[in-house]
C-alpha cells in the first residue's frame, strides 16, 4: 500500500546513506526528496512541513553529526519521528460500560457499516454479544445493508424501517440489548459532511444518549489532503476516541493515517483490509511506519499465522523445513492452514514488496494453482507423499488420472515443490544466522 | 483583483435563472476551496510581490493543499516564474495565472453524454468501493427522464449487500425501471437481460452500476471486461459510454485508480462525487491532463438532482473567482 512513499524514501535514504559527512545543505536536499515522498502520498502539507522541521533539527544535532555514519543515523531519526507520528502502541478498544456502546461517524461511503459488521465479528470471536443497530436512517437500503452482514456473522440487528428519529430508535435498541443480554452494542450512522451542521448535531444528539464508551471516525485511506479537516471537525464535534482507517488492501498511500494522527492526536485502532468481513485487523503504528519505509509487513502476517496455526505445530514445521524434511504430506497440511489466513491476496499484500507483486499478478489463477496441488497431493498414497522419490512413471500416470489432469502438470508441482524445499533450507540457515548477529536498524536498510 | 466571472457581465446576464441556480449551488459548494485559495495567494503575493524561494513554497502548499498534487502545482508554480520574468511584477497576477493554467488543461472536446448513432445507448459506470457509483447512475437516469427521454438502470452489483435493494428504492425514487437479477448472480447475465429489457422497451439509456471494485485487484477487473465485453456482443458499441466515478475526497490515488480503470476498461470519461463539501477534487486536473479524459458530471449531494453537466470554465471560475 505504501509502495510509492516508500519507492520515494529510499530513494532519499540511498542519497542519506552515502554520506560520510553531513551538512545543512545536503540534508535539505535529501529531506526535501521525504517531504516530496510525503505530499505525494497525501499526508497533509502542514504535518508533512512539521515532521520535515523536527526531522531537520534532529539530523544537525550533534549527536548525528558526531557519530560514525551520520547518514544512517539520520534514516533511524526519520523512522522514529514517523513511528512518533503514526502513535506509538496499539491501542486497544474502551469495552467498558454494560451494555458496551460503540458509534461509527464518518464522511459518506467511507467504510462505515461494513467496518461495523466487521468489528461486530471480531467481538463476537473474541466472546462478546455484539448487536449492530441500523442508524442510518438517510441512505437508500443502509438498513438492509446491514441486515444482510449481520445474518452472514450471525449478529442480531436492531432495525426500525421507516423510523427516521434515530434517537428513538437508539433508545429502542439499548432496551432491545438489555432484554436479550447483549453487551456491545455497535450504531451505524449515516454519512454525513463534517460541515453539515444539523447532521453533525444530531450525532451529538446521539452521542449525548447512548454516551458511547467508543466513537470510531471510519476514514478511506485514499482520502487526500482534506484528512485533516474532517478528522478535525468530527473531533471538535464529537470528540472521538479513535479511528478506523479502510480500503487498505488497495494501494492508496495512506498519507490521511499520518494526518489524522497529527491532528487529533487520536490514535487509529482499526484496519479495513478488503471487502470481506474478515479482512480487519487491529491498527499497528509501528508496523504502518516500517511498511511505510518498505519492510512490509511481516510482524501482522506472523501474528495471523500465530492465529490459525497451532503454535507447537508451527514449531515442529519450522524445524522440519529448516533440516530440509519438509515432505509432501506436510506440505497438504500446510495449503489447508494457509486457507485458515484469509485470502492469498490478503497475504501476499502483507509481504515486503507484495503489493508491488500483486500489481498485475493474477492472484486468483494462483489461488486455483493451490487447489490443485491439494488435489494431487490428495490422490497419492501416505508413504507417496512422505517419500515422493518413489513416484515412478507408472504411479504419476495413475495420480494425474484420479485428479483429472495431466502427467506434465503433476511433474511441474513435483519440481516446483523441489524448488521450495531447497529455498527452505536455505531459508532455515539465514535465519540462524541472522538470530545469532541480532536485528538492529541499520540492518533493516540493507547494511 | 478582477474574477473571471464579473469580467463578463454580459455571459453571466444571458445565462437563465434556472443555470444560474445551478451554478451557486456549484459555487457554494467549491466556496471553501476558492476562499482559502484566493486568501492563500493573495496572503503570498501581498507580503512578497517578489517570488522568493520561500514564497514559491507557500503557494505550492496552497495548491496541493487543494489536491492539486506535485505535477500539476509544479506546472502552475513554473508558469508563474515565467510570467514573473517576461512582466515583471507589474503585469502578473499569480491568481490569474493559476486559474488560466487549470482552466487550460481542464478544456476537452465534449463532456456532453454520448449517444449511440441509433437505438439504446448504454453508460456502464465503474469505480473503487463507496465513491458514490449507485448515486450517480441514478442521478444520471433522473437527468436522463427530466430531458423527455427514456431510462433503465441495470443493477449489475451482485456482489455488495443490499446494493440491488439500494439501487431499487431509487429506481422507485425517480421512476425508472431497474432490472435486477438475484443476489450474487453474474453481473454479465443481469447486463444482458438488462440490454434485453432496454431494447424491447425502446429506452434511449441504460445505466449500468457495477460493484465497487479497488483498481488493484486483478481478477475483479477481468470481471469488468468480460462483463464490458459481453455488452458488446450483445448491442454493437456497447457500453457506448464508460464513466469512473471519483470520490472527490480522494487524493493523489484517483490517478492510479484512473490509470488501471482506463488500462483495463477504456473509459470514455469521470464524474467527481461529493463536490458539496470541502473536498477540491483538484487531482482532475492532474487525470485529466494525463489521460485526456473529460469530465462530464459533478456529485453535488445525495438527492436525485445534485448533478450537474461540468464546465471547465465554471470550474475554474469557481475554484479561483473571489465569491461576491
Ligand atoms: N476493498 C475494500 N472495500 C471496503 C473496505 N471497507 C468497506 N469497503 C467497501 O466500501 C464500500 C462502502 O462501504 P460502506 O460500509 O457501505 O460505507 P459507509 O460508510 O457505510 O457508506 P454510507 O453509509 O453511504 O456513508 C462498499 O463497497 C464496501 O464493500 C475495505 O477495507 N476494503
Ligand atoms: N455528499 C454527497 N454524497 C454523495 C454524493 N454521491 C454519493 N454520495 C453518498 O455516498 C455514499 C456512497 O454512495 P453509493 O452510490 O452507494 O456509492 P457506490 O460507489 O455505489 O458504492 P459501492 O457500490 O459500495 O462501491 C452514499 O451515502 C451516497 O449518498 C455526492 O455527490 N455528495
Ligand atoms: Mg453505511
Ligand atoms: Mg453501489
Amino acid at each position: 500500500m505504501f509502495d510509492t512513499i516508500s519507492g520515494k524514501l529510499q530513494n532519499a535514504f540511498k542519497n542519506l546513506r552515502g554520506l560520510g559527512k553531513i551538512s545543512e545543505d545536503n540534508v535539505s536536499d535529501s529531506l526535501r526528496e521525504v517531504r516530496l515522498a510525503l505530499l505525494d502520498a497525501d499526508v497533509n502539507f502542514k504535518v508533512a512541513r512539521d515532521f520535515i522541521e523536527r526531522v531537520k533539527t534532529k539530523a544537525l544535532g550533534q549527536e548525528v553529526l558526531q557519530s560514525v555514519h551520520p547518514g544512517q543515523q539520520i534514516i533511524k531519526v526519520i523512522h522514529d519521528e514517523l513511528v512518533d507520528l503514526l502513535g506509538s502502541s496499539n491501542a486497544a478498544l474502551n469495552l467498558s460500560g454494560s451494555p458496551t456502546c460503540i458509534m461509527m461517524v464518518g464522511l459518506h461511503g467511507s467504510g462505515k457499516t461494513t467496518s461495523s459488521a466487521k468489528l461486530a465479528k471480531l467481538l463476537l470471536k473474541q466472546g462478546r454479544q455484539p448487536l449492530l443497530v441500523a442508524a442510518d436512517v438517510y441512505r437508500p437500503a443502509a438498513m438492509d445493508q446491514l441486515e444482510t452482514l449481520g445474518k452472514q456473522i450471525d449478529v442480531p440487528v436492531f432495525a426500525k424501517k421507516g423510523e427516521t428519529d434515530v434517537l428513538k430508535i437508539a433508545r429502542e435498541a439499548i432496551d432491545f440489548a438489555r432484554a436479550n443480554v447483549r453487551n456491545t452494542v455497535i450504531f451505524d450512522t449515516a454519512g454525513r459532511l463534517q460541515i453539515d451542521e444539523p447532521l453533525v448535531q444530531e450525532l451529538v444528539r446521539l452521542r449525548d444518549l447512548v454516551k458511547p464508551q467508543e466513537i470510531l471516525l471510519v476514514l478511506d485511506a485514499a482520502t487526500g489532503q482534506e484528512a485533516v479537516n474532517v478528522a478535525t471537525h468530527f473531533d471538535q464535534a464529537l470528540n472521538i476516541t479513535g479511528s478506523i482507517l479502510t480500503k487498505l488492501d488497495g494501494d492508496a498511500r495512506g498519507g490521511a493515517a499520518l494526518s489524522m494522527k497529527a491532528v487529533t492526536g487520536k490514535p487509529i485502532k482499526l484496519a479495513g483490509t478488503g471487502e470481506k468481513l474478515e479482512d480487519f485487523e487491529p491498527f499497528h503504528p509501528e508496523r504502518m511506519a516500517s511498511r511505510i519505509l518498505g519492510m512490509g509487513d511481516v510482524v501482522s502476517l506472523v501474528e495471523r499465522a500465530a492465529a490459525a496455526v497451532d503454535e507447537d505445530e508451527a514449531r515442529r514445521m519450522e524445524e522440519k523445513m529448516r533440516k530440509g524434511l519438509f515432505t509432501l504430506e506436510d506440505f497438504l497440511e500446510q495449503l489447508r492452514q494457509m486457507k485458515k489466513l484469509g485470502s492469498l491476496e490478503s497475504i501476499v499484500g502483507m509481504l515486503p514488496g507484495g503489493s508491488d507483486m500483486l500489481k498485475g499478478a493474477d492472484i486468483s489463477k494462483s489461488e486455483k494453482e493451490f487447489k490443485r496441488m491439494e488435489a494431487l497431493i490428495c490422490a497419492m498414497t501416505v508413504k507417496e507423499r512422505r517419500a515422493p522419490t518413489i513416484l515412478n512413471a507408472s504411479r504419476r500416470i495413475r495420480i494425474a488420472k484420479g485428479t483429472g489432469v495431466h502427467v506434465s502438470e503433476l511433474n511441474t508441482m513435483l519440481n516446483k515443490f523441489n524448488q521450495m524445499q531447497q529455498m527452505m533450507k536455505k531459508m532455515g540457515k539465514f535465519q540462524k544466522m541472522m538470530m545469532k548477529k541480532g536485528g538492529g536498524l541499520p540492518g533493516m536498510f540493507g547494511r | 483583483m478582477e474574477s473571471r466571472g464579473r469580467a463578463n457581465p454580459a455571459g453571466q446576464l444571458i445565462r437563465s435563472q434556472f443555470l444560474m441556480g445551478l451554478f451557486d449551488k456549484f459555487k457554494a459548494g467549491l466556496q471553501k476551496t476558492h476562499s482559502k485559495l484566493v486568501h492563500e495567494i493573495k496572503r503570498i503575493v501581498t507580503r512578497s510581490p517578489k517570488l522568493t524561494g520561500g514564497s514559491l513554497e507557500e503557494l505550492e502548499a496552497a495548491l496541493i493543499g487543494a489536491d492539486l498534487g506535485m505535477q500539476m502545482t509544479e506546472q502552475i508554480i513554473e508558469a508563474v516564474k515565467k510570467a514573473y520574468e517576461t512582466q515583471g511584477k507589474e503585469g502578473a497576477d499569480v491568481f490569474t495565472i493559476a486559474s488560466a493554467e487549470v482552466e487550460k488543461s481542464l478544456s476537452t472536446t465534449s463532456n456532453q453524454l454520448k449517444k449511440a448513432d441509433s437505438g439504446l445507448t448504454v453508460v456502464s459506470i465503474v469505480g473503487v468501493n463507496g465513491t458514490g457509483k449507485t448515486t450517480t447512475s441514478a442521478k444520471m437516469a433522473h437527468m436522463i427522464q427530466l430531458q423527455g427521454k427514456t431510462a433503465v438502470l441495470g443493477a449489475c452489483d451482485t456482489f455488495r449487500a443490499a446494493a440491488i435493494e439500494q439501487l431499487k428504492l431509487w429506481g422507485q425514487r425517480v421512476k425508472v425501471p431497474v432490472i435486477a437479477g438475484a443476489d450474487k448472480a453474474d453481473p454479465a447475465a443481469v447486463a444482458h437481460d438488462a440490454i434485453t429489457a432496454s431494447l424491447a422497451r425502446h429506452a434511449d439509456y441504460l445505466f449500468i452500476d457495477t460493484a465497487g471494485r479497488l483498481h488493484t485487484k486483478h481478477n475483479l477487473m477481468q470481471e469488468l471486461q468480460k462483463l464490458h465485453r459481453v455488452m458488446g456482443k450483445q448491442l454493437a458499441g456497447a457500453p457506448h459510454e464508460v464513466l469512473l466515478v471519483l470520490d472527490g475526497t480522494t487524493g493523489m490515488n484517483a490517478l492510479n485508480q484512473a490509470r488501471e480503470f482506463h488500462k483495463a476498461v477504456p473509459l470514455t470519461g469521470l464524474v467527481v462525487t461529493k463536490l458539496d463539501g470541502t473536498s477540491k477534487g483538484g487531482m482532475v486536473v492532474a487525470i485529466q491532463k494525463e489521460l485526456g479524459l473529460p469530465i462530464k458530471f459533478i456529485g453535488l449531494g445525495e438527492q436525485a438532482d445534485d448533478l450537474q453537466p461540468f464546465d471547465a470554465k465554471q470550474f475554474a471560475e469557481a475554484l479561483f473567482s473571489e465569491k461576491e
